[in-house]
């Protein structure tokens, strides 16, 4: 596809690796906010066509990865049960809870199903009229609107069967949160493009003014991350913090007004825990009170999980920046893709499994080829 | 693509009688087979417009099945023999054996069929040593309430794709599992083929400094299929590549019979095919990623699921891992055969003591390829 090729051109990308590196005259450190943009900086090798002044600190944009513990102990809970069909996306299915996960459970005859969108949920459960249909709403601004959908639908249309277990999360808070912890390294972020498509930039412009800090709205293929990481920089170098918008094909300063207006009608702001990271203020969605009777966790009674994270798992230290995959100690040894400690390991989009798919924790040999 | 079966064995009706034979057949029964093909008995199977437990039964109806599905359409003399099995010659005593099950979900996508898979499957893992592939046995395990016309439909496509390949097929059973059993129809096929004197093709000659030659696009069957899976459909213009691909092993070797390694890259992708080339042969693999054909459709279907087409089955393309000074010859031989008109250099193979598969990125950077660890799942935004 042309659109596509664009984008990944070789040749420019190479030129505006050398462009970045012409502006470079210090040390900076960039985040990527989003496990989508993790995953094609590493696919692609663009972190190794940078000049090493640059690091780039991959953020906690990974639905999979975030989704905390206790949500996920009370998945497998519902999932287990045999009146259930369990409906969930693909890459839910991987995460580890306390015990288990939920291809364990399917595979112990619990019925979990892969959908690709919450309406194939819906049709479950309209086909499906005496089992309970519950789909496991995660994920952050950019499944909300759909989640949401799903979910207005099934009580327009009466659905009784179908319920949902949400665990929405948002990035502007815990951006902000990152810039507050001690600890931060942050000095400018690029953007999740996708979300920005969802719920515009304009919520940005408080944060780059109050921290000092540019932001620049960035899409996901090689050349969008660099154009991306080359605006950063270039703020950076003139001492600027003001809000970008280098995603323009796809996002708008206001965002989908319509795709908010459906996400407002069924969700409400909560504080929502961020697995190893820690509760953050106002940072997730819940169902509002008029869709209470649509909540899975209060329909199946399963609030009483005891969750227990691995002790060796230092995931939350990935997920906020402050360490690199290959520098926890589990990192390919106790925790790997197939037994994977923490969900960093388990989403193609979180930070552990891309080092380790595209092998960053050992030294290459035989490049030379 | 493929999943295992998981049917208890006391769901299995009846254990006879196998379609075989007891009559010797000769290589030359080939030209039976392609004169049997035109007759196809125009009476259905009266009454029965679905399979039901009785076509597994070893009695009337399954006798029915046999003579007005499978003898006309893979007719033979072995086959008419009804024996409990048969007598084979063969021109050499160098033979190659494989078996394959399959299991497929949908049974029919674009470009082919669960039929078409159970043939060139085998014929391509016959191929993959060398071998000039002749026999075929085939195992069906039907699902109880399979319409009839679904079975015509794939025994059709196997007839076809067995003869386009030039095999016989010489045995096959037939059993029927309960409703809700099995997904429809599970065929599993075994293959004998012959392997000429002086051939050694084995997973473990890749040599340092051997180039790796790709027969054309990846990606297109996985895909084909995916884009017909419930609740995933999507209207895309990939239809699967499957295909017999023994022509084309053959055209290799005349190329360069001193050819190290063939391989079919099917479950798991061409990132698995190298990965077990590299363990096999302890040596590293480096592979251009520009260099490697994907049809952009095939490509952005990928992009849109979150997969990477490197792991993605095909069902008709190869591998080749050849002396470097052989590399013109094999690529240009392939590129004049229908089946690798877009073949492509990839990669070299290179010492590492870590026998890992590196990829170049057209950007200039470097990743490792793995093997996938089960499935791949379509990631979730």
């Amino acid at each position: 596809m042309k659109y596509l090729d664009e984008f990944r051109n070789g040749p420019q990308a190479r030129r505006l690796a050398e462009e970045i590196a012409r502006v470079t005259t210090r040390s900076w450190s960039i985040m990527e906010v989003c496990g989508g943009q993790t995953h094609s900086i590493i696919r692609n090798g663009i972190d190794q066509i940078l000049p090493p002044q640059i690091e780039l600190i991959h953020g906690p944009g990974c639905p999979v990865c975030v989704t905390p513990l206790n949500v996920i102990d009370k998945a497998l809970a519902i999932a287990a049960r045999p009146e259930v069909i369990f409906c969930s996306f693909g890459d839910m299915l991987r995460v580890p809870g306390s015990r288990d996960d939920l291809l364990r459970v399917k595979g112990a005859g619990g019925d979990v199903r892969v959908v690709y969108s919450p309406l194939d949920a819906l049709k479950l459960a309209r086909d499906n009229p005496n089992r309970q249909v519950v789909f496991f709403a995660i994920g952050f601004e950019t499944t909300a609107p759909a989640n949401a959908m799903a979910i207005k639908l099934a009580k327009q249309q009466k659905i009784k069967n179908f319920s949902a277990l949400v665990s929405h999360v948002l990035v502007p808070p815990a951006m902000e949160a990152i810039l507050r912890s001690s600890g931060n390294r942050v000095q400018a972020f690029l953007a999740a493009g996708h979300v920005c498509s969802v719920m515009g930039y304009h919520q940005y412009h408080i944060l780059a003014k109050s921290y000092q800090v540019p932001i620049v709205v960035t899409g996901f293929e090689p050349l969008d991350l660099l154009e991306g990481i080359r605006r950063a920089v270039s703020q950076l170098e003139a001492g600027q913090a003001s809000v970008e918008n280098g995603y323009e094909r796809v996002v708008t300063e206001a965002g989908n007004v319509l795709a908010q207006t459906t996400i407002s009608e069924v969700f409400e702001v909560t504080n929502r825990g961020w697995r190893g990271i820690g509760v953050i203020p106002y940072s997730g969605w819940k169902l509002n009170a008029e869709y209470a009777e649509l909540d899975a966790e209060l329909r199946f009674s399963v609030s009483n999980v005891d969750p227990s994270e691995s002790s060796i798992c230092r995931a939350g230290e990935v997920l906020q920046g402050s360490i690199k995959p290959n520098e926890c100690a589990a990192f390919g040894k106790a925790c790997t893709p197939r037994h994977p400690l923490g969900a960093t390991m388990v989403s193609s989009e979180g930070a552990c499994a891309a080092y380790y798919n595209y092998g960053r924790f050992v030294e290459l040999q035989g490049m030379k080829g | 693509m493929s999943r295992i079966a998981d049917d208890p064995i006391e769901n299995v009706a009846g254990s006879q009688p196998s379609v075989a034979q007891t009559t010797k057949v000769e290589p030359s029964a080939n030209r039976a087979a392609v004169e049997m093909h035109e007759f196809s008995c125009p009476i259905p199977i009266h009454d029965h417009q679905h399979i039901i437990m009785g076509h597994g039964g070893g009695g009337t109806l399954s006798a029915e099945l046999i003579e007005q599905i499978f003898l006309p359409r893979f007719g033979n003399p072995a086959l008419y023999a009804l024996g409990d099995s048969t007598v084979l010659s063969l021109p050499s005593s160098r033979i190659a054996v494989s078996t394959d099950s399959f299991v497929v979900r949908p049974l029919f996508f674009p470009g082919g069929s669960i039929g078409d898979l159970a043939v060139n499957g085998t014929v391509n893992d016959l191929a993959m040593s060398g071998a000039r592939p002749l026999y075929l046995t085939a195992g069906f395990i039907l699902e109880e309430g399979l319409p009839i016309d679904d079975l015509v439909r794939i025994v059709d496509d196997m007839a076809r794709a067995a003869r386009a390949a030039g095999i016989t097929i010489v045995a096959g059973d037939t059993k029927v599992v309960q409703r809700g059993h099995g997904d429809g129809c599970y065929i599993n096929t075994s293959g004998i083929g012959v392997v000429a004197a002086g051939l050694d093709l084995c997973l473990d000659r890749a040599t340092v400094g051997d180039v790796v030659i790709l027969s054309g696009t990846i990606g297109d069957h996985g895909m084909a299929v995916m884009s017909r899976r419930d609740g995933l459909e999507f209207d895309a213009p990939i239809t699967s590549d499957t295909a017999c691909l023994a022509d084309l092993v053959q055209t290799i070797l005349h190329a360069c019979p001193e050819t190290h390694v063939l391989r079919d890259p099917t479950r798991g992708g061409l990132a698995t095919s190298l990965n077990e080339i590299a363990n096999a042969s302890r040596c590293g693999i480096v592979i251009e990623e520009q260099a490697i054909p994907i049809d952009s459709t095939v490509r952005s279907a990928c992009d849109f699921l979150g997969l990477d087409p490197l792991l993605v089955a095909n069902e008709g393309k190869l591998v080749a891992v050849v002396p470097e000074g052989s590399a013109d010859a094999v690529v240009t031989a392939m590129r004049n055969h229908p089946l690798g008109s877009r073949a492509a250099l990839i990669g070299r193979v290179v010492a590492d003591e870590h026998n890992m598969v590196v990829a170049r990125t057209s950007l200039g950077g470097h990743r490792i390829v793995t093997m996938p660890i089960g499935e791949q799942l379509p990631r979730i935004c």
